[in-house]
This record gives C-alpha cells, structure tokens and sequence, in this order.
C-alpha cells in the first residue's frame, strides 16, 4: 500500500512538472515561430532559405504552376483543393484573408482552431483573460499546462502547432471602443466569440463603422445562435435589437451553465461562414438566423429583418462615425459591464451580516443555530456545509413553517435562543433571503457574506467552488 | 385555432420550462382573425407562468426577443398585425450573449 501510495505521488509530482514544461515549450515554440513569420514577411518573397516549410502567406509567390500556391501548400490543403467549388481559388482567397476573433474561450477556441489550419492568412485572436480549469470543459483550444496562462498566448501557441505557416497576431488586452477601431481595422472579417451583451453593440458597431462582415456566435445552456451581420447590405446587431435587453435576461454561463459541445457547434459554424465570406464560396448566413437547440437536435434557420432603415448605427441617416463610436458608452447603453465580474450586492445592516470565518467559530463553539442554504436545489447538489438546510430563494416564502421548527427543535435541545443564518454561493440571494426573513418576523436572521466562496477561500480551502 | 406556440432562449423558463405548446385559441368574439396582438395577449394569461416583464414590455415583446411566425422574423410579416392562420408556428426567442 505505502509503496504504491508512494509511487502515486512520485507519478503526479512528475505528471505536472513534466505538464509545466510542456506548456513552456509551447510557449517557446509559438514565440519562435511568430518572430520567424516576422522575419518572412519582411524579405520581398517570403522565401526561406533551407526551403522548408516555406510561409509566403501574405506576399504573392509565383510557384509557376499558375498560381501562388507552394508545394508544401499544395500537399496541405490538398483536401480543400479537391473540391471543385472551392480549389485552388478560394484556397489562395484563403492565404491573403485576415479574420480576427474576438474571444478565446468557448466559441473561440473551436472557430480559432479550424482557422488555423485551414490556412486563414492572418489570424488575430484577443482576449484579456487567464485558462482556468472550469474553462477545459468547452474551451478545447487550451490544454491543463495552460492553467494561469493568458488564454490569447494559449491560443496563439495551439494555433502555431497546428499550422506554422500562418501569421498569428496576439492581442493580449480587452477589447474597448478606445483600440477597437485600430485593431479591427487591421481584418477583413470579424469573429464575434465574446460573452456578454455590451461586447456584442460594440464590436457590431465598430464593424459598421469600418465596413467589416461580422460574424456572430452565442451558447448558454443547450442552445446556440449564429448570423452574419453588416455582409452586403444585410442587417447589424442593432437593426436586429435597438434596444438593449433588461440585465436579467443576460444569462452569464458561469450563473447558468452550459453544455460544452454546444459552443462549440456555434464556434465550428462561425469559422464556416467565416471561410465562406473569405473565399466567396457558398452563402453566408446574412439575414437568416441558425437556432440550434441541441436537446431537442434540431436547427432551425430563420429569415430574419433585412437592414433597418431607421437604424442609430447603419441607418440611413445615421451620422454615427468613429468619434462618436470611441465616446459611447456601451456599459451605459446596456446597464452591464464589457469584463463581466460577478455581482456583489450590499443590501443589509453589518449586524445582520457575518462572515464565513465567525460562522466557523460559531461552529467550533457548538453555538445552536439553523443554516439555511438558499441556492437551487441542483447548486446544494453539488456541495453544501453540513447540517444546512435547503430551501431555494423563489420557495422561502412558502417554508417558512419548516424554518420554525427547525429553530424550535433547537431551542428544544439547549433551551436557548437559537441563530439563524441564511447562505448561498456568492452572498447575493443570502442578502436576499435575509430581507424577506426580516420582513417575515425572523429579524435574527444573517447572511454569511460571500457566501461558500467565501468558506472555500477564507476557512476551508478543500471545499470546492464551482 | 390550433397553433403551435414555441419558446426559446430561455424563454421557456416563463412557462414551467416547456419548450412546444400545441394550442387552440378561441378568436375574440367579433374577430374574424387572430393577430399576433391578439396571440400575445392570450399566451399572457394562459401560458405565461412567471415574470411575465421577462416577456412583455407594454402590448410588444421586451428588447431582446425575436418574434418569429413560421420561421420569419414578424418585423417582416406585420409585427404586431400580423394575421395568424390555422397550423401557423410561432417561435419567441430570447437573444443569447454567451460564449
């Protein structure tokens, strides 16, 4: 026993410093990679001198076979070129196309993936976030040695060993109407892979203003959407929705969940109409809709409104220009912030407030009280303290009398007056529950603040958070 | 009138999280056809179970919904005038911001 337990660990001790050097590496290759891309793409022809593996991406290489594509190119996208529609044309449309997509995580990573190795020129990828572990279920660009790492150098580093011979641009920042116009104004087509509403007016807006096809992606639970917008006339985000949607209806993967394949459905469409509007094969999805409900495995595509007339951004007399796209404000416009963090709420007196690391001493004291957990019942499935109780927020109301017996009991087995706490994730619907409480005549009731993360961070760092 | 009254999005959430309601709606009497003004005010009171503001914002649906009959957006058909046939589908569905 002790000796395999032993080896256990040597092997996990090896596993992850042997991971630590692989994502290095990576990182090491992707950078050599990208300064070699800098180098070619500075000499007249783009040629390299021991011959191999030659990138002429972006500068038109005569190969004397008619067109510009190398042998090396030939050999690789041999596939594409068999097809009769596509071939050697939309092929080399493909090699000069530039496509930036705005987001590396679970729309992103699936489109970035098969951009990059169906030979898209120049590909941009921006993203000012870091891969976290509860990122890997859909983000499948990024890999466990990447954990910490900005997700934009991830990315970039996957991409670059799919495909060394295209351009991998880097924009490790977060996309604001202050270097939008600059960035995007660098690619022909536009990948909308970002998760929130303001994201989405901007990037569309800025594609206005700019003349660029968008191309946009959405998933929240088992659902995606997908359009094109601003393609040849057709219609933008704001034609479509003018006016934003409350905050509530914005359902946040990390609130609500989603199933990871779904994602990433949308982020393989949206790198097929990307390649479709590259390539000028086929017809992108302007003014249609994709809706795809996977539970149910259908996709249904709708005729949607063409562009409106009356429209702030594409109108017809509209005077909104770059100016005024660099001083709106998006966060205003939709009441929500362009860096989604989770919300917290102040919404009760600092007495009916206590924190995880006072409810702990409470615990170790042996002080009666009665936990209330008031997270959904598939939330208290998960992980809960133990000896909580779960009555879910929108149900408090209508358990009240079980609250009471539960403290009856209590007071039953001490003889004293015993506390009532109310608990939840983050520390939002405890505040809630404990104002309803209060109102209801339980005026002893408290929140924990922060909620089991705050537990897991502050007193039990094994308890997990999610 | 039978119809088909689908909700997406999330939407369905508002109707104990059923997706495909198969309905008959009765016309208003001296009503020779049913609108979507009509239809919206029916699914208010017979199939709309909570937060009916997450679906209505005055007689229209709130920002953020599509209104789709027979798989076209209704910006196309009418909008709210838009008449209803026997079998028709209507799809109300909440745009997604998620990535």
């Amino acid at each position: 026993m002790d000796a395999d337990g032993g080896e256990v660990s040597r092997i996990l001790r090896d596993l992850e410093s042997l991971k630590a050097s692989k994502s290095q590496i990576e990182l090491q290759i992707s950078a050599l990679e990208a300064r070699l891309q800098e180098i070619n793409l500075q000499r007249p022809n783009g040629v390299v001198p021991d011959g191999s593996c030659a990138p002429p991406l972006l500068s038109s290489v005569d190969s004397g076979y008619g067109h510009d594509l190398s042998p090396q190119m030939i050999y690789r996208y041999s596939r594409h070129l068999l097809l009769p529609s596509f071939g050697v044309q939309a092929q080399s449309k493909l090699l000069k196309s530039s496509i930036l997509v705005v987001g590396a995580g679970g729309l992103g990573s699936p489109a970035l993936l098969y951009l990059a190795a169906c030979g898209v020129g120049r590909l941009g990828i921006v993203d000012h976030d870091v891969v976290e572990l509860n990122n890997m279920h859909r983000q499948i660009i990024h890999t466990e040695g990447f954990i910490g790492q900005p997700k934009v150098r991830s990315a970039a580093a996957a991409c670059r060993s799919i495909n060394s011979t295209i351009q991998v641009v880097e924009y490790q920042e977060p996309l604001r109407t202050s270097n939008a116009l600059e960035i995007m104004s660098k690619y022909d087509i536009i990948v909308d892979a970002t998760d929130n509403a303001p994201s989405r007016y901007m990037i569309s807006d800025c594609c206005v203003v700019l003349g660029k096809p968008l191309v946009s992606g959405a998933a929240l639970g088992f659902e995606g959407q997908l359009t094109v917008y601003n393609y040849n006339g057709g219609p933008c985000y704001r034609c479509l929705f003018p006016t934003p949607p409350p905050t509530t209806a914005c359902q946040r993967c990390s609130d609500s969940g989603v199933l990871g394949v779904v994602p990433g459905i949308i982020g393989c469409l949206q790198a097929l109409e990307a390649i479709k509007i590259a390539t000028a094969v086929g017809e992108p999805l302007s003014g249609r809709m994709l809706l795809l409900d996977s539970l149910s495995a259908r996709i249904r595509i709708v005729k949607i409104r063409g562009r409106s007339l009356q429209c702030v951004a594409c109108g017809e007399n509209t005077t909104f220009s770059k100016p005024q796209f660099q001083e709106f404000n998006y966060e205003n416009f939709t009441q929500s912030p362009l860096s989604p963090s989770p919300l917290k709420l102040n919404l009760l007196q600092a007495d009916s407030r206590i924190n995880s690391k006072e409810y702990k001493e409470k615990i170790v004291n042996g002080e009666a009280h009665v936990l209330i957990d008031v997270r959904p019942e598939h939330h208290f499935k998960i992980v809960s303290l133990p000896n909580s109780l779960n009555i879910p927020l929108p149900s408090l109301e209508a358990r009240l009398p079980e609250i009471s017996l539960a403290l009856k009991e209590k007071e039953e087995n001490r003889g004293i007056n015993s506390d009532l706490y109310v608990i939840c994730r983050r520390g939002n619907d405890s505040q809630r529950a404990v104002q309803s409480l209060h109102k209801m005549g339980f005026t002893s009731a408290r929140d924990i603040i922060g909620g089991l993360e705050a537990w897991a961070h502050d007193v039990d760092p094994n308890f997990p958070t999610y | 009138m039978q119809l088909t009254v689908e909700f997406g999005g999330g939407l369905e959430l508002l109707c104990s999280s059923v997706k495909i309601h198969n309905v008959n709606v009765e016309l208003p009497k001296g009503v020779e056809k049913l609108t979507m003004k009509d239809l919206l005010a029916w699914i208010c009171t017979n199939l709309i179970k909570e937060r009916p503001e997450m679906f209505m914002k005055g007689d229209s649906v709130r920002p953020g919904v599509l209104a789709l009959v027979n798989d076209c957006d209704w910006e196309l058909t009418g909008q709210l005038d838009t008449t209803l046939e026997e079998k028709d589908v209507v799809v109300f569905i909440s745009t997604l911001h998620g990535g």
